[in-house]
């Protein structure tokens, strides 16, 4: 790893800046590489345009331009990553920009592509508007009328009689894409937690916008945001026990002072610095708070209620892109500003990826709602991934970057079946009612029995390849229980993935089970680039396994 | 012709047919079938080409093709067969058709009223599952390559678990939900047993990777290097590291051969799934097991199979005598069956362990002519369940009075199944009992008792079920084979009676393979006038042993 060439190094090392010791003509721009930004910097355009146009356009237009327009920005801004990789950006002109603040290499630009991805397919399934049944005259989406109204109540009732809709679904999506983006290429402590709640309140809002069951989606909503609000203090408070340890928030900072390479000059600060209480209680609150997004046990209480309540486009892109920023963040904060505290955290990791995977299985075998199944499928995937993480070597890197990559689509085409089934009080999630689905639309079981079956992570899927990755640097990093135990989870939870097939091709279809709506060309694009990716990766994965192998490596 | 992929092309006509035949549409049900039996009877000229050109004297890995594929997991697409993995392709490909014709009606669609959708295609979803399971059966035993072995081994349960679920005997005696429901309950507990199997053979797997890219610099899953390395002397596993390793391979193939006591799925698998997909799990899938633990657990681990050995023989042992006294219990025909085949496979397991040509030589003819036996018998049963819509035993009686062709090929099937002398599974169970008593002497007497115990429970079936008075009913009612039937049954019982007369073509292309697999287990067998010996030379007396010519 120590073959990154650091080409440009802006951050200030040593001195801690402080505004009311500069003086004037010390203050000056910092240089800013637009270029290297651009991805988040067009994502989080758009979204600002996306809510000038909620302003501006009348309500008959908006749907179709923030549609455009938000599809648009996402393919832009993955153009962007692309020509930033190809430009070499995610190896040899690997650097650090903004003032230190940012990452730009290779783990950072693979993420942002898969984000990105999920983004793209995420606004497909956003969009569709053939589900729900029309109401007086105009097509509706799966977001209410009016979010702001009382559930039941009287405003509900008139919005939705005059059909409205709620477009700004739109560009909080992207804000939240934008945090995202911003959340593993964070190389700087506060930029970590910025990002974390640029992506987290609009997380928090999508998840209450649900049209049917509202009051289970603003519970959800509000469980998970004050959940968050809890983790992001932990993180915070963390934050400051690190910047009292090493006098700077930088990743790099951190990191020389952890190796002993630099002490602080700061005098305020010189008592602090260096000791160690300070450096292992704010890594492990740091550590928390990231854990608590990836959905980690034990700080997994909120996935299974927020995932069942949000309303399922959301929480398909929920479960997959959170995934996917929130180890990117985990990653890059154990590989850069903590390896040299190996010995403390692997064991702690050890742990929790051990519980995660078990926990995760067990628990998802007792339940009954085909969400929450899935929320704690994805569990006992974080468990899976933390496999990967614990490995800490390049391999380790690569393998969950692939595993994150497989893992999203997958979830995503199977949060997409799932808004498919439906019966008169909107979707049909309780797993009683997916009894002989595949009598009925034999197709759509056999799509969502891939997906399971990926999940479960049965040979020729890209669960399996992915799963197969990531033990394989566990194994190597000499963490074979660990493969043991994941190999033992996956049995476990191979159990409760078949109960969903065996109930949906081997029962009798019920009398008044739920009907497959016949959903647009958007839903069914999403779905079918999740079968895509899912088999293609599964039978020849080698072109995304190299595409990830040369991204494992972090810039300093 | 020499880069003409062969094996691929074997395992790629019956993928296309599966598609082809799912593809049909729903109205055309017999197109579908025929369409199936047609990929299927191609796939079986092909399977007789590749027997063709398998030279028996030639290189140890035959027709062989290599393409890399996932090389960051150090897999590579190799496909190769010795003798054995050609006379049990041959096999697959041999029997499938008769799958076919034999299930020719299993899949209809149940008439009256029907909610199902449109795409709803029952029949086309049978007979694809059937060739899909052909295609993934063929690769299993050409890999060379053991990830890519592991990969359809695993894949193959999909298949394999909507046959036994979706699709059961139109009359069960529980009643048509506590039989759907008895169904589901057996294909999940077929797939759960062989998945926990295969996940610890994927920790084994993973295991040999790290060995081996430890060792040899990249990480390799190709058999023909690991050998190759193994023997050079540059791969050496520590004991433990191999047993680890060996273990997690034996169980996942002790679970699908299947070995007691991890047997317990195939009597229900068996008993709930239609007699042809029964023949499909026990005479075709469950032989990747027996196959597997012959060229890769012997292959890769000949230190731990070594150690492993006295553990192994019992459990053989145990299975042979356990199988055959529950076969004699049993009150369900199919289950009978099931039973009895678990004392089999206790035979093959023991051939595989007894570590001398003839044992394992017999091994491998035992596999070839258990699956023929089998699909004889269990077949014939089919048809006979089918007539009359109960799996018990008690519910026959005097049916050689109305149906007399069917008594009679059900009485073949089952004293080939017994091993009687002149039909062919005498001379693989012989060879097995010779190999086994020239090393291990008492287990060979021991296991001598299970013919005993299979005389007594196939022959009061045939006692209980087709002689005795006429009095019930419905057996009276009972119609005689069909055309299609016989025309699936009697070139079975011509096979058996063939290849226990001349079993040479078996024996001949088998026996090269059986010494190959005895020197990479360094293993000798024992001469007749000396105590036994452990270690020699491995290839010192190659021709004197060939285990097909001592009958």
């Amino acid at each position: 790893m120590s073959a990154v060439a650091i080409t440009s190094m802006h951050a200030p090392s040593g001195a801690v800046p402080n505004l009311w010791t500069l003086s004037a003509e010390k203050l000056e721009a910092p240089s800013i590489e637009y270029g290297k930004l651009s991805p988040v910097l067009i994502v989080l355009g758009v979204a600002a345009l996306g809510v000038l146009l909620e302003a501006f356009l009348p309500r008959k237009a908006r749907y179709t331009a923030q549609v455009f327009v938000s599809a648009l920005g996402l393919v832009a801004a993955f153009a962007a990553v692309i020509a930033l990789a190809a430009g070499g950006a995610a190896g040899t002109k690997a650097q650090l920009v903004g003032v230190g603040a940012l990452a730009v290499d290779g783990p950072t630009l693979f993420m942002q592509g898969v984000i990105l991805l999920t983004g793209v397919v995420a606004v497909l399934v956003f969009a569709e508007r053939k589900l729900e049944p029309a109401a007086h005259g105009s097509r509706v989406d799966s977001f209410a009328a009016q979010p702001a109204s009382v559930p039941g109540g009287e405003g509900e009732k008139e919005a939705t009689k005059a059909g409205w809709t709620t477009t700004e679904v739109f560009p909080l999506l992207l804000f939240a894409i934008g945090g995202m983006l911003l959340f593993p290429a964070a190389n700087d402590l506060l930029l970590l937690f910025i990002a974390l709640e640029v992506f987290s309140l609009p997380l928090y809002l999508l998840c209450a916008l649900a049209r049917r069951r509202r009051l289970l989606s603003q519970e959800a909503a509000v469980k998970y945001f004050l959940l968050g609000a809890f983790s992001s203090a932990f993180l915070l408070f963390g934050i400051a026990l690190l910047y009292g340890y090493a006098g700077t928030v930088t990743y790099s900072g951190i990191a020389r002072v952890v190796s002993g390479a630099d002490a602080t000059t700061d005098p305020v600060l010189a008592q602090t610095t260096g000791n160690d209480a300070l450096l292992l209680i704010g890594g492990a609150l740091v550590l928390m708070g990231l854990l608590f997004k990836v959905g980690a046990v034990p700080f997994h209480m909120w996935t299974p209620d927020v995932y069942q309540g949000a309303p399922t486009p959301v929480t398909g892109f929920m479960a997959a892109a959170t995934k996917v920023a929130a180890f990117g963040a985990l990653l890059r904060l154990l590989y850069v500003v903590l390896p040299g505290l190996a010995w403390d955290w692997r064991p702690v990791l050890w742990g929790v990826a051990i519980v995660t995977m078990v926990a995760g299985a067990i628990v998802a075998i007792t339940q009954t709602d085909i969400k929450r199944l899935l929320a704690y499928s994805s569990i006992a995937h974080a468990g899976f991934l933390l496999a990967g993480v614990v490995a800490l070597s390049e391999e380790g890197v690569s393998s969950v970057l692939f595993y994150l990559g497989a893992y999203s689509f997958v979830t995503l085409g199977a949060f997409a079946v799932v808004t498919l089934v439906r019966d008169a009080g909107g979707e049909a999630t309780h797993l009683s009612k997916w009894a002989g689905l595949g009598r009925r639309s034999p197709l759509l079981a056999a799509v969502f029995a891939l997906f399971l079956l990926a999940f479960a992570g049965i040979p020729l899927t890209s669960g399996f390849s992915g799963k197969f990755a990531v033990f394989k640097a566990a194994a190597e990093s000499g963490a074979g229980a660990l493969v043991v135990v994941g190999v033992a989870s996956s049995a476990i939870a191979a159990f409760f993935y078949l109960r969903v097939i065996v109930l949906m091709f081997f029962s009798e279809p019920k009398a008044d089970g739920p009907s497959v709506a016949v959903p647009s060309v958007l839903t069914s694009t999403a779905i079918a680039v999740g079968v895509a990716v899912t088999v293609v990766l599964g039978v020849a994965p080698q072109y995304f396994l190299d595409l990830a192998g040369s991204a494992g490596v972090f810039v300093r | 012709m020499s880069t003409f992929p062969l094996l691929t092309t074997t395992a790629v006509v019956p993928a296309v047919g599966a598609i082809a035949t799912a593809a049909t549409p729903a109205a055309k049900r017999t197109a579908a079938k025929w369409l199936a039996l047609l990929f299927s009877l191609a796939t079986l000229v092909l399977a007789a080409v590749v027997l063709a050109r398998f030279d028996p004297g030639g290189g140890r890995y035959q027709l062989t093709e290599s393409h890399s594929w996932i090389a960051d997991f150090g897999v590579r697409y190799e496909l190769g067969v010795d003798g054995i993995g050609a006379v049990l392709i041959a096999l697959t490909a041999l029997l499938v058709p008769f799958v076919i014709g034999a299930g020719w009606h299993d899949a209809e669609p149940a008439e009256g009223a029907q909610e199902t959708g449109r795409r709803w295609r029952p029949t086309q979803g049978f007979f694809a599952l059937i060739l899909a399971v052909e295609a993934m059966v063929v690769i299993s035993f050409a890999a060379t390559d053991v990830f890519l072995f592991y990969l359809f081994f695993e894949a193959m349960l999909i298949p394999m678990y909507f046959l036994i679920g979706g699709f059961g005997d139109r009359a069960h005696a529980a009643g048509e939900d506590e039989g759907a429901k008895q169904r589901s309950y057996a294909a999940v507990k077929f797939l759960l047993y062989n998945l926990a199997g295969g996940l610890l053979m994927l920790a084994a797997l993973i295991g040999l990777y790290v060995v081996s890219a430890d060792q040899l610099g990249e990480g390799t899953f190709s058999l023909q290097q690991l050998t190759q390395a193994r023997a050079d002397g540059e791969l050496t596993m520590a004991t433990n590291t191999e047993r680890l390793l060996f273990l997690g391979f034996f169980v996942a193939f002790a679970i699908k051969a299947p070995l007691w006591p991890l047997h317990t799925w195939l009597p229900n698998a068996m008993g709930e799934a239609t007699a042809p997909v029964a023949v499909l799990i026990t005479a075709v899938v469950d032989k990747v097991g027996t196959f597997a633990m012959l060229r890769f657990c012997l292959g890769l681990f000949p230190g731990a199979s070594e150690w492993a050995t006295p553990v192994v023989l019992v459990l053989a042992l145990v299975s042979i005598l356990y199988g055959a006294l529950l076969a004699v219990g049993q009150r369900d025909i199919k289950r009978l069956i099931a039973y009895a085949s678990i004392s089999h496979f206790g035979f093959i397991i023991l051939g595989v362990f007894a570590m001398t040509s003839q044992g394992q030589g017999g091994a491998t003819l035992y596999m070839v002519f258990h699956g023929i036996s089998t699909a004889a018998l269990m077949l014939v049963a089919g048809f006979l369940i089918s007539r009359r819509g109960s799996r018990l035993i008690a519910d026959y009686g005097g049916v050689q009075k109305v149906a007399p062709v069917l008594a009679g090929t059900f009485l073949v099937g089952g004293l080939a199944t017994l091993s009687l002398p002149g039909l062919a599974p005498f001379v693989s169970e012989f060879l097995v009992l010779v190999g086994t008593f020239s090393r291990y002497p008492a287990a060979g007497i021991v296991a001598t008792a299970g013919i005993i115990l299979a005389a007594l429970y196939v022959l009061l079936l045939y006692q209980r079920t087709m002689t005795g008075p006429l009095v019930k009913a419905e057996v009276k009612a009972i119609p005689d084979l069909k055309v299609r039937e016989l025309a699936v049954v009697a070139p079975l019982i011509a096979l058996l009676i063939v290849l226990g007369v001349y079993p040479k073509p078996l024996t001949s292309v088998v026996n090269p393979a059986v010494e190959h697999s005895l020197s990479d287990v360094q293993k000798n067998d024992p001469r007749p006038d000396h105590p036994v010996a452990e270690h020699g030379g491995a290839s010192t007396d190659k021709t004197d042993h060939r285990g097909g010519e001592h009958e």
